[in-house]
């Protein structure tokens, strides 16, 4: 029997699963049928795994073990720099074209031990280095909402994905805003945990101080509980804190009494789209009418941030992707001698954005410079991470946009990297200070276009602000898929 | 600051970069707004301000010293572009 998929969420498919209303078969075919019929106008996945994804949706409804976990028969997607073992894992690169990695990523093997069932790949910025989906190397990605923009990125394929309603939930990663900002512009729930809340083993390293992995959901809830499954502490990953993730989505109602906001005045200044203020104050009004207090707070080094983000974030990234070289895995270009070889493999195998950020963190990090660029931004950084602290001292959330702007037109900043840099603006601090961040859907812009609004919590803060996002979305309600076929306006 | 084709091509070289006329040129503007843009960071104040090692602060993490089993050669090798029984095999090193 045919199930409509479509506004589902993962609590409400494990519930089902779990009370045997509904099949995991059933499930997973209505998720590949719904992906058939829509993703060649989106361009979410870049691979679907079909018979594997019917096979464990048989093995799930026949083990009452796996029917009784928190995402029994949920078909989630998954960025396509997270590995799963014998599957092809891409970064969105010709260079890792090739590769099927021998391990499969911790956040990953949390999920399936939770009972979800992957479904496949999404698109992704080359390395997750991007804000539009279109660095990749393999296909163009639309927003659901209107496919002649962009859907963010660089977790465009997910939020896409979750905006059509053809998975409840995916997987993302986040170093300078690339769940957040997505998530905003397709209308999504998108979640940064706490720099060391989620094993980044498996995630194919962009910039290992900044980088986190996190859920992409159409509910609160549904970020909450994939939060619960794929967080603590990891042997694989030393970096991970030995902080026990509680049940989140256990516990997301709160009163708006309780609540004291921070709000930086620079975030809803000069540079943000009207309709996103008037979106953003609007929302904040009704949580100050409800009982929750606003403060202005003060985060005087903010303004340096995506600076301090574009030295850091290149010159780890130019370290990481060293490692490409053509030797051990992925894509390798002929030549007669060694050094011809790298230089072939690395020249043929990058794309444009990120070979110019491998050029920016290598000059940040040379012999001359690296004092005045690299050394100086982690100095900057301390600063930033003192602003939050002292707000965090007076606040329990600091609330602003997620973007300065809404979706924009695919190809408007392709050839502008600057301008592109700048779309992160509020993302980047969250990620540079560690703290954990949330974009939820609170409105639309003239064109009908979602608009996010950020929350940012003190670190290990996650419960902190899915109550207050939960909140948000009593106020707004989850967005419901968009509805397939959307013309450009 | 303004950068010319010698800083693009000192930098190139270092990170195994082979870049075309075209892409010299394209990326030496690009990355001369980008270091205009960052400019704005030499007028902070970072006097006796430490650099950032660790965010939350996490330090020395240990594990016990026990061998534990790795990766098997079969497939660590699995998705090399040539080997050679247990070995990867490259080009050679010196040119002729």
């Amino acid at each position: 029997m045919a199930i409509e998929l479509r506004g589902l969420t993962c609590a409400g498919i494990a519930r089902r699963v779990a009370s045997g209303d509904l099949s995991a078969a059933q499930v997973v075919d209505a998720t590949l049928d719904t992906i058939a019929a829509g993703d060649e106008e989106i361009g979410a996945f870049l691979a679907v795994y079909g018979d594997e994804a019917r096979q464990r949706a048989r093995r799930i409804d026949n083990d009452d073990n796996l029917r009784a976990q928190p995402l029994a028969g949920v078909p989630i997607a998954l960025k396509d720099n997270l590995c799963v073992a014998g599957r092809r894992t891409t970064a969105g690169s010709r260079i890792l074209e090739p590769f099927s990695p021998p391990f499969t990523a911790t956040a990953v093997e949390r999920l399936e031990s939770a009972g979800a069932v992957l479904i496949g790949k999404t698109n992704l910025d080359e390395f997750a280095m991007g804000s539009s989906t279109e660095n990749s190397a393999f296909r163009r990605t639309t927003n659901p909402w209107d496919v002649s923009r962009v859907p963010g990125g660089s977790s465009g394929g997910s939020a896409a994905a979750v905006a059509a309603g053809m998975v409840a939930a995916a997987l993302g990663s986040d170093t300078g805003g690339s769940i957040r900002q997505p998530a905003a512009f397709c209308g999504v729930v998108g979640l940064k945990p706490t720099y060391g809340r989620v094993s980044r083993y498996g995630l194919v390293a962009f910039a290992s101080s900044l980088d986190q992995i996190g859920p992409l959901t159409r509910t609160v809830e549904d970020a909450a509980l994939i939060l619960s499954v794929i967080a603590g502490e990891d042997e694989y990953d030393s970096t991970t804190l030995p902080d026990p993730a509680p049940a989140f989505h256990d516990d997301l109602e709160s009163d708006a009494g309780d609540l004291t906001i921070g709000v930086p005045e620079a975030w809803l200044g000069a540079g943000v789209d009207p309709a996103i203020k008037r979106e953003i104050e609007a929302v904040l009004a009704e949580l100050e009418a409800a009982g929750a207090e606003l403060r202005p707070v003060e985060l005087p080094h903010e303004e340096f941030a995506v600076a301090t983000y574009y030295v850091i974030a290149t010159a780890e990234a130019s370290s990481n992707l060293a490692r490409y070289d053509g030797v051990r895995y992925g894509f390798r270009a002929d030549s007669d001698d060694l050094a011809g070889m790298y230089a072939n493999t690395r020249s043929e195998g990058f794309g444009d954005e990120v070979k110019r950020r491998i050029l920016l963190g290598t000059f940040v990090l040379s012999a001359g410079y690296y004092d005045a660029y690299y050394g100086r931004a982690q100095r900057v950084r301390t600063l930033l991470c003192n602003d939050f602290a002292r707000a965090f001292a007076d606040v329990d959330v600091v609330v602003g946009p997620t973007t300065p702007s809404t979706a924009f037109a695919i190809g408007e900043k392709a050839n502008d990297p600057l301008e592109m840099y700048l779309s992160d603006v509020f993302t980047v601090t969250a990620n540079l200070a560690g703290l954990p961040g949330i974009s939820v859907p609170c409105g639309r812009d003239d064109d009908g276009l979602p608009v996010g609004l950020q929350i940012i919590g003190p670190a290990l803060g996650e419960a902190k602000i899915l109550k207050a996002a939960r909140l948000v979305e009593q106020l707004r309600g989850p967005f419901e898929p968009a509805p397939p076929g959307r013309a450009s306006s | 600051m303004g950068i010319g084709p010698e800083v693009v091509d000192y930098v190139a070289a270092l990170a195994k970069l082979r870049l075309d006329d075209a892409e010299k040129e394209t990326l030496a503007a690009d990355l001369a707004r980008v270091l205009e843009f960052l400019e704005q960071l030499d007028g902070v104040d970072i006097t006796e301000v430490p650099p950032t090692k660790h965010v939350i602060g996490l330090s020395n993490v240990e594990r016990p010293d026990t061998a534990s089993p790795c990766l098997p050669p079969g497939q660590a090798l699995a998705n090399a572009p040539d080997t050679d029984e247990d070995h990867f095999v490259v080009p050679k090193v010196l040119p002729d």
